[in-house]
């Protein structure tokens, strides 16, 4: 009895590869090898500044030195791509020792079927069996560096900001370095009053406005797609046609078109007022009006998509449920509360909950219409009809309070994060998928 | 007797059709407002009355000829990175579904809901990172960079919605096909991708729209005027005069709506069944 296994994972462990090559998978043998070698290479060059970059964040400003008599600007650490820097090796590191582990246990596998007096694979019938049996997890390997590199990456490096104090006019690099503060951010924003009261005022407006445009939208959308759908009303097909146009919208183009239609001087809306004999209203320029213009919009951009969902619905509504409430005499209005209502409502609650969850985050209606103004003198570098996302938006690309900005932002993916984690968990595709089937 | 219910039910919907109507109007007149205004003599934003005394094209021909607004150029540009990023963000996203649909591993379920937090993080929350990062690799102000970064986020939306649909495709036809001898590759181009045309077709949709209506990102990679996306020069456009040239700002939507609207009016069944596949189904 040959003790293949433990052999071969030792020399695996030693240097990847040699376990493969002892257990004669030469051609895979030789790529872990060269993986490892190309690892080697960038990590005798990289890892030791990436490990000091992390932690210390650059020790040397750019500053002006005196070479022959000349003041001359010598540049320093760049605090922040020294961060980015180290965090790009640290995540190869990461997939260096994954793909370490596994050429480990591979080897150990092997050897272990070797012991049982099973050739191992050729190249050939290795190619197969991952074709085979491991199809998921290499189709999963393309959009799941995509997604490491251009979504993972960039979170972590924004949840350690926040616990840096990289923000204007103090440590904006290269002139200056940036350093870690622990909580002081976060402590900042929640407990200091200037910085306390913007937060909680706005957390506030983005909750109110979360409910409402969700609501209203949501209402809406049930109330105009009854209508359509009441016995007697025709040309269904042409009102809903017309009814859909503010969807197909491009909505971007629809929020710009808003903002110069209730424009307080010269818009038509204000324009038509003063046709009856109304004075105009200041849409966008009165802290109140501003968040009725904004609610009143983001009807006319959502009410399209509620109704084509709840339409969708009621044609699913079972006939003679109403047939069964007839015979028992039930009105127009109970037929409503008691079979429609509870059908809509059950069969759209995750796309009601999504919504919610969407609309905290809704950057667009907010920005592109009122860009979060009328400006609120009470509050840091954020107006009337901001939300937190586009609080924090401005807070990074005007005012370089990145720190702060990104505590916001992970006070809000939780928030954000939490709704929608529950919700998916709760709803049946996720649990009982195979049943489908 | 009868005759009163008769005449409710002529209330109710003489009702109905008043409110049909004041909803109708309320929807296309945005709209019909902002085509007329792109007809329009002259550039303020007031205007006496709706429809214009006379209709003129000079600012369809300003936006492609003055040497201003590079509109023609920044149509292109926004084609483009349509297009390429629509080809691989589908492309990568039907990976992701398939894997997710028809195969069970270990992490599946982790995978999925790490999909789904992923998505819900505020997109530009990353972006400094995401700008560092193309700085690095010397991508700055290219179209590659928008392409990059719209196409490897497309998994992010589109997978659970896709995976939906997948479950859906009955997977007695995957055994039979496996019984023939077809590889899990040949399952996937044979069977899968015929049978998910419209799922296709709805996120090809999805994906090409993005990028005609997303500024945020364009603004912050694209610093030269030339290869600015139309989303970018438009926003541009009215942030900088305001009233001062409104009608060709209408002019321009008319340019980037039309064409959306038309794949829109063609997809619409398609894209009510993409609303509640993901949410709704079973």
């Amino acid at each position: 009895m040959q003790r293949h296994k433990a052999r071969a994972a030792v020399l695996s462990a030693i240097f990847m590869g040699l376990g493969q090559i002892y257990n004669r998978q030469f051609i895979k043998g030789l790529i872990f090898i060269a993986v490892e070698a190309a690892a080697l290479f960038y990590f005798i060059t990289n890892l030791g500044r990436a490990f000091w970059g992390i932690t210390t964040l650059g020790e040397s400003p750019s500053r002006l030195e005196k070479v022959k008599g000349i003041a001359k600007m010598v540049p320093g650490d760049h605090s922040i791509v020294i961060m980015i820097e180290s965090l790009i090796t640290l995540l190869f590191l990461v997939l260096f020792l994954i793909v370490w582990y596994m050429n480990i246990r591979d080897a150990h596998k092997i050897g272990a079927e070797r012991e049982t007096g099973r050739p191992s694979n050729t190249f050939k019938q290795s190619v197969r069996y991952i074709l085979d049996y491991k199809f998921a997890q290499s189709f999963l390997l393309l959009p799941g560096i995509g997604i490491l590199f251009f979504t993972i990456m960039p979170i972590i490096f924004m949840i350690m900001l926040a616990f840096t104090n990289y923000a204007a006019p103090d440590h904006i690099p290269p002139a200056r370095l940036v350093d870690w503060v622990g909580f002081e951010t976060f402590r900042n924003l929640l407990v200091l009053k200037s910085w306390s009261h913007t937060f909680y005022g706005v957390l506030t407006w983005t909750i109110i406005w979360a409910v409402l445009s969700t609501v209203t939208t949501y209402f809406g959308g049930m109330l105009v797609a009854l209508l359509i759908n009441q016995k007697g009303v025709r040309f269904k097909g042409m009102w809903r046609m017309i009814l859909i146009i503010p969807y197909a919208v491009p909505q971007m183009i629809s929020l710009l078109l808003m903002r110069n239609l209730f424009n307080g001087q010269f818009g038509p809306i204000n324009q038509y007022l003063g046709y009856f004999g109304l004075g105009g209203l200041p849409w966008l320029t009165d802290p109140f009006w501003a968040k009725v213009t904004v609610i009143i919009v983001n009807m006319w951009v959502g009410i399209p998509v509620s109704m084509l969902l709840i339409m969708g619905v009621l044609t699913t509504i079972p006939r003679d449920m109403y047939e069964a409430a007839e015979v028992d005499g039930a009105t127009n209005y109970q037929k409503f509360r008691i079979v429609t209502l509870p059908m809509i409502l059950f069969s759209t609650a995750p796309t009601l909950i999504m919504q919610f969850a969407g609309n905290i985050n809704n950057f667009n209606a907010i920005y592109l219409l009122t860009a979060g103004n009328p400006v609120n003198g009470n509050y840091q570098y954020a107006g009337s009809t901001d939300l937190l996302v586009t609080w924090l938006y401005k807070l990074t690309l005007d005012q370089n309070k990145n720190n702060m900005a990104s505590a916001i932002g992970i006070i809000l993916f939780i928030i954000v994060a939490g709704f929608s984690l529950y919700n998916y968990r709760r709803t049946k595709s996720f649990q009982e998928e195979d049943m489908i089937q | 007797m009868i005759t009163s219910r008769k005449l409710a039910n002529f209330i109710r919907l003489a009702l109905s059709y008043i409110l049909l109507v004041i909803l109708a109007i309320a929807a296309i007149y945005p709209a019909l407002w902002i085509l007329l205004a792109s007809f329009r003599p002259g550039k303020s934003l007031y205007s006496k009355t709706l429809i214009p005394d006379h209709f003129t094209l000079s600012h369809y021909k300003e936006l492609f000829t003055s040497p201003v607004y590079m509109f023609g150029t920044w149509y292109a540009n926004t084609l483009k990175i349509a297009v390429f990023s629509m080809l691989i963000g589908v492309v990568l996203t039907l990976l992701t579904s398939y894997a997710l649909s028809r195969f069970r591993f270990k992490s599946r379920k982790t995978t999925m809901s790490t999909l789904l937090i992923l998505g819900m993080f505020p997109g530009f929350m990353s972006m400094i990172a995401i700008y560092l990062l193309l700085k690095e690799f010397n991508l700055l102000d290219t179209h590659l960079a928008l392409i990059i970064v719209y196409a490897a986020g497309a998994p992010l939306g589109g997978t659970l919605i896709a995976k939906g649909f997948l479950d859906t495709i009955p997977r007695s036809l995957d055994e039979a096909a496996r019984i023939d001898g077809a590889s899990n590759f040949g399952i996937f181009t044979r069977i899968i991708l015929p049978l998910s045309r419209p799922m296709i077709t709805y996120m090809a949709l999805t994906q090409f729209v993005g990028p005609w209506v997303d500024f945020i990102f364009a603004k912050l990679i694209l610093r030269t005027k030339e290869n600015w996306t139309v989303a970018v020069g438009m926003w541009d456009m009215v942030n900088t005069m305001q009233n001062s040239n409104f009608t060709l700002f209408a002019a321009g939507a008319v340019l980037i709506s039309v064409p959306i609207m038309i794949l829109f009016g063609f997809l619409q069944r398609l894209l009510v069944d993409g609303l509640t596949a993901g949410a709704s189904k079973g």
